[in-house]
């Protein structure tokens, strides 16, 4: 097994026990990447100086002053996460060659932790898509079958880790984009609660909802990645005052006594029967281990993608109205005046999702429909936090798919994008409600593509979802499964 | 009364104002850079007040601290809970293309201030104060075509101060924006500079057939920063209103700029092509709650206002109102006057050098009350000089200029200059007697019912002393001795 196939707390052991200095794990992992980068493009940019880095972290480990659970660890970072090193796209035209100012405060406290960046992860453009095909920098490819997509918007940070172009990965959630692309590609992604880690430095889309979270091989990896990031911060003002997540009491394999219900409204009309059969099987693994399985009916689940795509638009038209070809980012050759400055550069510099849902939430704000749209949308956001409630003063998890389908094929979903919004119905309310969830791997279907479940749970209970993800990955085989891999 | 160029007999005028006040805080409203003015450009920035993506805002709390300060000396309601909005527009002075601003619930509600009216004491209902940030500044180079963008004031915090229609005339528009000045300064959260910028205001001028409840069309003419705009400015949207009825026109309801260098106003905008600035709540603040406590601490804070200060000095000094109103425009110059009646309590000989020479000095030397080149002691002392008879009126006009540009000490300098006031009888006997004896044409005169000539001797008199001797017994002594 090449090394690079190591969990990350596989790897920290080697690293300690000087089996392997940090500068060569890096190395391979650069040679690796090269190799498959142009086959699955889940690299946008990749770091030069990784190398470099990666001896400092080594002397630093030598010295003495560096023990962290991702001391020399290669890492990858999402595009939309502010680092000086590398340009930060957003997988846009947009923002092509950008270099930010300053680094995020999750890159920071990574780099402190010792972690090596390899490189920026691509992306649907500024996160607006779910199947990484509207980056501008090409379409991230699902290493379990290239001709199927990684999912999104956090592609790139899936197909990394999945390709084993990193340990593990930050993404970003904003309805599901680390949950649904981990799901797609047989990984472990946390979305945290809202305000568990700061979003400074992640370029917004819709601000209420986005939150950074890992994605890793398995759960474990990826509760010490959150542990890593997570934390108040006082550069973000949603962020939550209380220290960073310490799961070391709760990897335990024990889930007795704890009540998981099932929404039976997930698993009717529109779910692939492979899924609904992985997800019940999934139900009977977590009965064994103790838990008490219970179906139910979650209210509320057909308003959460209509309110979430005029919540998500309307803040991204805001948020995104400062790429005006003026201070950084595109800027177009001609232009005759002010006006017809922004109209070129925002015209040439966005694709066609970016415009649509720009133009979505224009709508929204714009006076006279705000109180239709916007506000009704905040009302629903409000009773979908009341239904989760609801849920949760029964149980402590909601055991749920990720999506209705499998990875589907390359190009498939641009051409029907409202049934590509709808996929989105079993991950949105997670983000609306600010709530955290797990995604797992929980099988695969017949042509050998992963299936993917989620553990849900009220506002910061994580260390739930972590025992209940670690408890079942002890005693299941799917997340080690490993792809194929096309090599150049 | 004032002359205008139309017949205002027919109607009335309604004036409502939005007056932007920047905050005198240390650092900006989301972000840790310096609001100091007059730096190289873009020197005080970072990549939150630039925009930058990525970037979050972290609410200065003294901006918050200044506001209810403000609401509170303005007689407002404080919003406990109240929160920030997004204002969405694209201009280049505005790097993240919406301004964070307060929409649905302002800091402030409900307020009044009292002004000096057109009849006599009135209160201006105060609407709402928000909180909001700055944009940045641009500069237009003609000969290049180019234009320049300056981020540094981008995030000073800005209170916008919204009135009721309650003013009916230019003069009462700038009666209340002095009066909002004086508060806001007096209570330190803004210095309230019009020339600097630091506070600028908005007009909302209609008018209505005189007597009428129901109200006209109004215009808003924006960005105006003197007084002397405000007046001008006011006047001719008066005027050209007027103008429009009586042609059987009507006012369009539209945004104005006035040039102030040609005194023209200018349409800017149409209600049809008005912005739609699509408010949303800012997602990237928390809602905020004010709580009892933190009011009442700011409460405890605030300093004697200007109103309460020259009521105090109506009442304790005997000043006249106008006397004591001129007093108080400037804190500065109150405090002063304050301490130097402490010391030798006679307020109306005080205040007499403050407002003649004092202000004048001032004036000729463009300092403010603040940098007042002398101590409360010295004038105090002047005072005492003055009210004991040692030096007369002219003496001390004269030392009192000494002071001022000299920061001499006044008791040394009349002793050192022997300018103590020549009150000695017998001298002044000497001297009464010297001049008649010299001027027996003027002697005759007088006696010859001329009352003049006694101007003439005793100016003989002063002018021999130098302005010393005691006026008022010289006076006195001629008289006596020319009535024999």
């Amino acid at each position: 097994m090449s090394i690079l196939e190591l969990s990350v707390k596989e790897l920290r052991k080697k690293i300690t026990n000087k089996e392997i200095s940090v500068p060569e794990v890096v190395k391979a992992q650069l040679a690796h990447i090269e190799k498959t980068n142009p086959l699955y493009n889940a690299y946008h940019d990749i770091n030069k100086n990784a190398l470099l880095r990666a001896e400092t972290v080594q002397k630093e480990i030598e010295a003495g002053t560096l023990d962290s659970a991702f001391a020399g660890v290669p890492v990858a970072v999402k595009d939309n996460i502010c680092t000086t090193e590398m340009t930060t796209t957003c997988g846009s035209k947009m923002l092509t060659g950008f270099h930010s100012p300053y680094n995020a405060t999750v890159v920071k406290r990574l780099q402190k932790a010792g972690a090596v960046i390899m490189g920026k992860a691509n992306m649907d453009e500024f996160a607006m898509g779910s199947t990484s095909e509207t980056c501008y920098y090409g379409a991230v490819k699902n290493p379990w079958n290239p001709e199927h997509v990684s999912g999104g918007s956090s592609g790139g940070s899936a197909v990394a880790v999945a390709s084993y172009g990193a340990f593990a990965s930050l993404g970003s959630d904003t309805g599901g984009s680390i949950r649904q692309p981990a799901a797609y590609c047989n990984m472990t992604g946390v979305k945290p609660t809202y305000g568990s880690v700061s979003r400074f430095g992640l370029v917004a889309y819709g601000s209420s909802l986005d939150q950074i979270g890992p994605i890793a091989h398995n759960i474990e990896d990826a509760a010490a990645m959150l542990a890593i990031i997570s934390g108040y911060d006082d550069q973000d003002s949603t962020s939550l005052k209380q220290g960073p997540f310490d799961f070391n009491d709760c990897l335990k394999e024990d889930l007795e006594g704890k009540k998981i219900g099932i929404p039976v409204n997930y698993l009717g009309e529109g779910i692939d029967p492979e899924i609904k059969a992985a997800i019940y099987e999934a139900a009977k693994k977590l009965s064994e281990l103790g838990a008490e399985c219970e179906e139910f009916i979650l209210p509320m689940v057909d308003y959460a993608v209509p309110a979430y795509y005029i919540i998500a638009s309307a803040e991204a038209s805001s948020n995104l109205s400062r790429f005006d070809g003026i201070k950084y980012g595109y800027h177009p050759k001609k232009f005759t005046d002010l006006e017809d400055l922004y109209l070129t550069a925002r015209s040439e510099g966005f694709g066609m999702e970016v415009k649509r849902r720009i133009m979505l939430g224009t709508f929204a704000l714009s006076s006279g429909y705000y109180d239709a749209y916007y506000q009704k949308a905040l009302k629903v956001k409000a009773l979908i936090k009341q239904a989760f409630d609801g849920a949760f003063a029964k149980y402590d998890t909601i055991l749920s798919p990720v999506a209705p389908t499998v990875a589907p094929k390359l190009g498939e979903s641009l051409n029907n994008l409202l049934q590509m919004y709808l996929s989105d119905i079993y991950t949105v309310s997670v983000n609306l409600a600010g709530i955290p969830a797990v995604s797992l791997p929980c099988g695969f279907n017949k042509e050998n593509l992963p299936i993917g479940m989620q553990f849900l749970g009220q506002a910061l209970s994580e260390k739930t979802l972590v025992q209940l993800a670690y408890a079942y990955q002890s005693i299941t085989e799917h997340h080690h499964k490993k792809p194929q891999l096309e090599v150049l | 009364m004032a002359e205008y160029y139309s017949d205002r007999s027919k109607y009335d005028v309604v004036i409502g104002l939005e007056v932007h006040v920047e905050m005198s805080t240390k650092t900006k409203i989301f972000c840790g850079c310096s609001t100091a003015f007059g730096a190289e450009p873009n020197t005080q920035t970072c990549p939150v007040c630039t925009g930058m993506p990525g970037v979050l805002p972290v609410l200065n709390e003294q901006v918050v601290q200044n506001a209810i300060a403000a609401g509170l000396a303005t007689n407002c309601e404080i919003t406990q809970n109240c929160k920030f909005d997004r204002k969405n527009y694209f201009y280049p002075d505005l790097p993240k293309a919406f301004q964070t601003s307060q929409l649905y619930l302002p800091i402030c509600r409900n307020g009044w201030v009292e002004i000096n009216g057109d009849n006599g004491k009135k209160k201006v209902r105060i609407h709402q104060i928000h909180m909001e940030e700055d944009a940045g500044k641009l500069s237009h180079h003609d000969n290049t075509g180019e234009t320049f963008i300056d981020y540094n004031r981008c995030g000073v915090p800005l209170m916008e101060i919204v009135s009721e229609p309650d003013m009916t005339s230019a003069t009462e528009a700038c009666a209340y924006m002095e009066a909002l000045a004086a508060i806001m300064s007096y209570l330190g959260v803004s210095d309230c500079k019009l020339e600097e910028g630091s506070m600028r205001g908005d007009i909302n001028v209609s008018i209505k057939p005189k007597g009428s409840s129901v109200l006209g069309t109004r215009t808003e003419t924006k960005n105006l920063n003197s007084f002397k705009a405000i007046t001008r400015a006011i006047e001719w949207e008066i005027d050209r209103q007027i103008d429009l009825l009586e042609n059987g026109e009507k006012v369009v309801q539209e945004t104005r700029r006035w040039d102030d260098e040609k005194g023209i106003g200018y349409t800017m905008r149409s209600k049809e092509n008005a912005h739609d600035y699509r408010y949303f709540p800012e997602p990237d603040l928390a809602p905020m709650h004010i709580s009892d406590e933190w009011i009442a601490e700011v409460k405890a804070k605030i300093p004697e206002l200007p109103q309460q200060k020259q009521a105090r000095y109506l009442n304790e000094w005997q000043l006249s109102e106008y006397d004591a109103g001129m007093i108080v425009r400037s804190k500065a110059l109150a405090l002063f006057c304050e301490e130097t009646v402490a010391l030798c309590n006679e307020p109306k000989e005080v205040v007499n050098f403050l407002m003649g020479d004092g202000l004048r000095l001032l004036n000729e030397n463009c300092l403010d009350a603040k940098d007042m080149p002398f101590a409360p002691k010295q004038l105090s002392d002047l005072v005492s000089l003055v009210v004991k008879g040692s030096i007369n009126k002219t003496t001390a006009k004269a030392v009192f200029e000494k002071i001022f540009r000299e920061n001499i000490d006044p008791i040394e300098y009349v002793k050192a200059n022997n300018l103590e006031m020549v009150s000695d009888e017998e001298e002044l006997v000497q001297m009464v007697a010297d001049v008649i004896a010299a001027n027996p044409k003027s002697v005759a005169d007088y006696k010859g019912g001329k009352k003049a000539a006694l101007g003439f001797l005793v100016g003989q008199i002063m002018r021999a002393t130098k302005g010393r001797a005691n006026a008022a017994r010289v006076n006195e002594l001629i008289r006596e001795m020319l009535q024999d």
